[in-house]
């Protein structure tokens, strides 16, 4: 069990009133724009000390204890735009932790610690035209000439891709096939042969720019390898934990304000010479929710307790990603639905919960992947 | 220079408050926060030290219990100690005997240049203990504050009024309330939250104070609440039905509330 401290809720307190007055005025307009200032917010956070918090001080980082990456995300999840919820968790939770593990010091000096600071915008770039959960699949190359390595290739569906400072690439560095000879690289994006091909139009998360990169003869240092030339899938295997943890926690901050939000709106929805919240069916399916909620959040805690403990958290990160991104779906059709007509326009915030909470039962492994793990880990695959 | 800010812990206003139907007073028993209204009492302290170049920001409060995480977040804003009058004796206390105690604690931080509070809390709003303070401390007592500026042993402030501000001059040391929203309060950063736990908190009890238990709480008050009733319910407004002519109607009405 986790015990919270009065530094907890300070910080939890904290992070509400931030997304509160910082991110929800501006959500409708950034939704909008189909971009957020990315530069500007991150740097409001990287002052605060939101960026790195369980990273190194010597890094710029907080040293926090895990508890405190799981509040940002719960509060952070509560925003009424989860695009740049899923900005922000790819920050500090899918682009820099390999760097902050594995990163020499002089990397890391270069590189997060600016990113710590909200100096630069980062973005992981795993996914490929070719292949999006199947990363043994990728096919991007960077082949040594002398001290330096040359990029050939493209990248697809990256958050932040169109405002990113540096990418945590991961590409192929020898001719071993499969998950072998894959290697994790700084790429600065002013490097000459980058290039934005374009910025993709999405379903929802659509405050997040979301592009498709080109490397065509780009020039990075080999110093720019992250760890072990040759580790890179290993490494982006591990930095997937932290990347599928901070969905998790993220989404029972969205899923626990959407079932705010939609008790309000059926106890207050006057229907049938009643309110809709007299229906059982209604109150059931919510309750239902609120069930699964107390669970996945326990889920975390445990989750907690074993990252403290040191331990490897790929089946509790495994089965908050498949847990969470599923009661979000189910969530957001519960609003949609008990919102009726007004779920189904632009007006009200389901409509917009509907489109955005179904990216995580795609992006940072898709349910499939999830269950491939889990069905592996008792035996049956 | 160092700043006293006077601040209060209060239930949080995003929960259902309720009244103690025996005592009439508000049921503070749950989890309490920093008033908000205080905050910009402390956001101004902070910028008042650092425009002086140096000093420090102190936080004076009191409390029947000993809750202090209100005190810890103004910590974590960058106050560098507080004092803390914690004692069961406290309950039910008035505004007068509240500016009495709160004066004796700002006597145990030495002698300040300013002492800032709010206008008033955002849970009892008697809008009385400022002046109050002033009073039994021998100080000068500006209020609505909406800017102030230091120079030397003089400070310069703006002072809200209904038809803009007033520009006064008050020597120092001196009481300052300080309006609500005329500052933008500072988030705790995570770094300054971890440091608010180890900074300096005196949690004192009324006899620290040299005051007697029987001068404070409900033996001390010398107010008490009589009666609490329900505000009256908002009446129904009218609905004008636009057939054309709503505008006319909008103007005669109002005409007849002599709006126009």
């Amino acid at each position: 069990m986790v015990e919270f401290t009065e530094e907890h809720e300070i910080f939890r307190t904290m992070v509400r009133d931030l997304v509160v007055e910082q991110i929800d005025p501006h959500a409708d307009e950034w939704e909008e724009r189909g971009e957020f200032p990315a530069h500007d917010l991150f740097r409001r956070f990287g002052e605060l000390g939101l960026l790195g918090l369980e990273y190194d001080p010597a890094d710029g980082g907080g040293g926090a204890d895990h508890v405190f990456t799981m509040i940002l995300g719960e509060e952070v999840g509560r925003c009424a735009s989860m695009g740049v919820a899923m900005a922000l968790a790819v920050q500090t939770d899918m682009a820099t932790p390999s760097l902050a593990r594995f990163g020499s010091p002089e990397l890391r000096e270069r590189y997060l610690r600016p990113a710590i600071a909200g100096e630069m915008v980062t973005s992981i770039a795993v996914s490929e035209p070719d292949a999006g959960s199947d990363v043994a699949g990728i096919s991007t190359r960077a082949v040594r000439d002398g001290d330096e390595w040359v990029i050939n290739g493209a990248k697809m569906w990256i958050t932040n891709g169109a405002q990113a400072d540096w990418l945590c690439l991961l590409a192929r560095t020898s001719d071993e096939g499969g998950y072998r000879g894959m290697s994790q690289i700084v790429v600065p994006t002013d490097a000459a042969g980058f290039s934005v091909s374009r910025k993709l139009d999405k379903l929802g998360m659509r405050a997040s720019d979301t592009a498709e990169l080109s490397f065509v003869d780009v020039r990075v240092p080999v110093a720019n390898t992250i760890g072990e030339i040759g580790s890179g899938f290993q490494q982006q295997m591990a930095q997937f934990q932290n990347e599928r943890m901070i969905a998790g926690y993220q989404l029972v901050g969205a899923v626990e304000r959407a079932l705010e939000r939609t008790v309000q709106y059926v106890r207050n929805r006057r229907a049938f010479g009643g309110v809709l919240a007299d229906n059982q069916v209604i109150q059931y399916e919510l309750a239902d929710i609120a069930a699964e909620l107390d669970m996945l959040r326990h889920h975390h805690w445990a989750t907690v307790a074993a990252v403290r403990a040191g331990q490897d958290i790929t089946r509790q990160a495994t089965v908050s990603k498949l847990k969470a991104a599923r009661l979000a779906r189910r969530m957001a059709d519960a609003a949609v639905q008990f919102h009726g007509g007004m779920g189904y326009v632009e007006e009200l915030w389901p409509a917009r919960f509907f489109r955005d909470s179904r990216l995580w039962s795609i992006g940072g492994g898709a349910d499939e992947v999830m269950l491939r793990t889990l069905a592996r880990s008792i035996g049956v695959a | 220079m160092n700043v006293v800010v006077c601040v209060k812990q209060i239930p949080d206003p995003a929960d259902p408050g309720a009244l103690d139907p025996e005592t009439k007073t508000l049921v503070r028993s749950g989890k309490l926060i920093l008033d908000e209204s205080d905050s910009y009492g402390v956001e101004m302290a902070l910028q008042l030290v650092d425009a002086a170049g140096g000093g420090e920001v102190t936080l004076v409060s009191m409390a029947p219990n000993d809750e202090q995480s209100g005190l810890r977040t103004a910590l974590a804003m960058g106050a560098a100690k507080a004092v803390l009058v914690s004692d069961e004796a406290l309950r039910g206390s008035d505004a007068l005997t509240t500016a009495k105690v709160l004066a004796a604690a700002i006597g145990r931080t030495g002698q300040p240049d300013l002492v800032l509070t709010a206008t008033e809390s955002s849970d009892g709003y008697t809008g009385t203990v400022p002046e109050q303070i002033a009073e039994l401390l021998s100080l000068p007592s500006v209020t609505f504050a909406k800017s102030i500026a230091v120079d030397g042993g003089t400070a310069s402030v703006q002072r809200q009024t209904e038809a803009g501000y007033d520009d006064v001059q008050v020597p120092l040391p001196a009481v300052v309330s300080v309006t609500a929203g005329v500052v933008e309060p500072r988030y705790p950063s995570f770094k300054g939250i971890m440091a608010a736990k180890s900074k300096p908190l005196d949690q004192v009890t009324v006899a620290d104070l040299g005051m007697d238990a029987g001068q404070v709480g409900w033996s001390g008050a010398g107010q008490e609440i009589v009666d609490v009733s329900e505000a009256e319910a908002r009446e129904a407004g009218t609905i004008v039905e636009d057939d054309g002519e709503g505008h006319q109607k909008v103007v005669e009405f109002l005409a007849e509330l002599k709006v126009i």
